[in-house]
């Protein structure tokens, strides 16, 4: 394999990766653009869909098959499903603390995702859950890299819903006024803007997107389990600050230059696959130093 | 009726605003708890010294969170590092016991600073996920380092001699960790009453006016980090001499959160309800073992409903 070679590779395993943290890494932007609130529960948002995901999958299996349409039509099914507990998450665990300390609205947050967690541990008993997708192994010979189907097709999709969102929140009324939400909500109340219903609208589409990057890694990497929202968290956390919190093109971008030094950190000697986490909260913590606000993010007032 | 009994606790509760009976109250729990492993035997009194510990880890986590109001979530972090630097320092240096405390103590104050100095400046809820990931690269390293035993950890860390008196029964580390439990209640009440302690209480409730008043926030809500850290570390140090053995496992991110909620569940920054929560996360596994593994939800449930209805913690006093 020549150097050219291991680089190219390199690329396509950060943009897959990068993909999944974008797609978290947008409702980790979004909410926070719109209730300021940090989600903590979001990776463990991520580990549910896949969990839904696998259920649903495991009813239609023996209908449609445990091809990629399976998985696309369970993803459809556990995003509206867990977009839908993302919103009575919103009601019963955070309306309540809208106004409190911002302190206990982050141990608030704290608490639903270990009850997530933990929920899931109990139902699971901590055990690998295989995903029973069965995607196949073709791929495609572009001369000097391989790239499989399946990796496309990932990519596409977390492309697709990345532009779907962009359109949504550029085009509709509800994008409006998310964003303007995120400038000023209590003038948006006295704009007569329904803000409750836009916040709930945001939490649906971050837990749904969530939701798709969970049953699509589940899909991928093939098993699922009840701590896997943990990490991924983290990281597209740092991903969402790398590209500036509150900002959606920030977040997809930062997603996937967060897979991108993985995949590449990864390569240079003496940072093994072993420190590949300890290698993306060194960026994190370096970024929140040198840039807090991120690549595409404005600087922002602490909330008083 | 739920609100007459909320009520009837909050006078039990309110009792114990007064100087004298909190003294009294302080004098029988030491007394019993002095007497406790004579009359309860070996395997309550190993759980109970399990209590103290997560007495001192979480009057420490409290410095942070119930003081300076930072959200830590990385703890474990610092009890891993002083037990680590114990472990390491006797282990594979032969460094005496005794001079390995002050060693732990300086490593968590600097790891404190490296860690806080950055990051304080920023928005308080980055602290917690930058903490959190300061935690995960802790037991990482832990894990994948040589010096650190890697997945397996160190074990034959040697228990100490103090004169000639070799500390090794769960008996004496019972009452070691009954020395730093109380060490760690006059360390905080003193803090709590002190310049800085005051500092704090302003900066929790309003950091701008506080700033405006000529303190300098980023440096307390520093020093209460670090203050914390090395609450963590010895107690870090004296856990591994007692087990004998550590390993990355022991300081992972359900340790944090287990100390955490021992700090809110019982009420933050409100001393004796840091120790209920303490005594809360260590022995209602033991009296529920039915539960098996319905106790860590069980738990987040609990904190769940305490932020939601509660959310000074069990031991607090409306309207104080």
């Amino acid at each position: 394999m020549s150097v050219l070679n291991i680089f190219l590779q390199q690329l396509v395993n950060g943009l897959v990766l990068g993909s999944f943290y974008a797609l978290v890494a947008l409702g980790y932007t979004m909410i926070f653009g719109v209730v300021k609130l940090l989600n903590f529960a979001h990776g463990d948002i991520y580990m549910v869909g896949g969990f839904i995901g696998f259920l649903v999958l495991s009813v239609i299996a023996p209908i449609v098959g445990p091809g990629w349409t399976g998985v696309a039509v369970s993803m459809v099914v556990a995003m509206i499903a867990v977009g839908f507990l993302g919103v009575v998450i919103q009601r019963v665990a955070y309306q309540p603390m809208l106004n409190a300390p911002r302190l206990s609205i982050l141990i608030t947050a704290l608490a639903v995702s270990l009850v997530l967690q933990n929920s899931v541990l109990t139902l699971t008993h901590g055990q690998y859950q295989p995903m029973g997708a069965d995607l196949g192994f073709g791929d495609i010979n572009l001369g000097m890299l391989f790239v499989s189907y399946n990796q496309m097709i990932l990519v596409g999709t977390a492309a697709a819903l990345m532009i779907g969102l962009e359109l949504f929140v550029s085009r509709t009324q509800y994008g409006r006024a998310m964003r303007a939400i995120s400038i000023d909500k209590d003038m948006c109340r006295l704009m007569g803007i329904n803000v409750t219903a836009v916040i709930a609208v945001t939490f649906f589409i971050g837990s749904a997107l969530a939701t798709a990057a969970g049953t699509m890694a589940g899909a991928y990497y093939g098993s699922i389990w009840y701590f896997m929202g943990f990490l991924i968290g983290i990281k597209a956390f740092t991903a969402a600050v790398i590209g500036g919190i509150g900002s959606i093109p920030g977040a997809m971008l930062g997603g996937l230059i967060l897979g991108l030094l993985e995949s590449f950190g990864t390569q240079i000697p003496g940072i093994g696959s072993e420190w590949k986490d300890v290698f993306s909260f060194a960026v994190l913590i370096l970024m929140l130093v040198l840039k807090p606000t991120g690549l595409l993010g404005k600087s922002e007032q602490e909330r008083m | 009726m739920a609100q007459t009994r909320s009520n009837a606790f909050n006078n039990i509760i309110a009792q114990f605003n007064e100087p004298w009976k909190r003294y009294i109250a302080f004098a029988v729990i030491i007394a019993l708890l002095l007497m406790a492993p004579i009359s309860l035997g070996p395997y309550a009194t190993v759980i109970l010294t399990n209590a103290l510990l997560y007495v001192v880890l979480a009057l420490g986590l409290n410095v942070a969170v119930g003081y300076a109001g930072l959200l830590d979530l990385g703890y474990a972090a610092f009890f891993a590092v002083g037990a680590y630097t114990v472990g390491i320092l006797t282990n594979t240096f032969g460094l005496n016991f005794w001079l390995t405390l002050p060693i732990a103590v300086g490593a968590a104050a600097v790891a404190g600073i490296i860690i806080g100095t950055p990051t304080l400046q920023l928005r308080s809820d980055y602290l917690a996920i930058v903490t959190l990931g300061f935690g995960e690269i802790v037991r990482f390293s832990a894990r994948n380092l040589d010096i650190t035993g890697g997945a397996s950890g160190i074990s034959g860390i040697e228990q100490p001699w103090l004169f000639g008196w070799h500390i090794n029964t769960p008996f004496e580390f019972y009452y070691v960790f009954l020395l730093l439990a109380i060490i760690a209640v006059v360390v905080s009440v003193r803090l709590q009453h002190s310049r800085l302690g005051r500092a704090w209480l302003y900066v929790r409730h309003d950091e701008d006016a506080a700033e405006a008043m000529g303190i300098d926030t980023v440096r307390i809500k520093l020093a209460a980090y670090v203050i914390g850290a090395i609450f963590g570390s010895v107690a870090g140090v004296f856990f591994a001499v007692n087990l004998g053995a550590i390993s990355p496992e022991s300081f992972s991110f359900q340790q944090s959160v287990l100390i955490l909620m021992a700090v809110i569940l019982g009420g933050m920054g409100k001393i004796p309800g840091v120790i209920l929560g303490a005594f809360i996360v260590v022995l209602a596994p033991e009296l529920l073992r039915d539960l098996g593994e319905y106790r860590l939800l069980l738990f987040a449930v609990g904190l769940l409903l305490v932020m939601l209805f509660r959310p000074n913690g069990i031991w607090s006093v409306k309207g104080k």
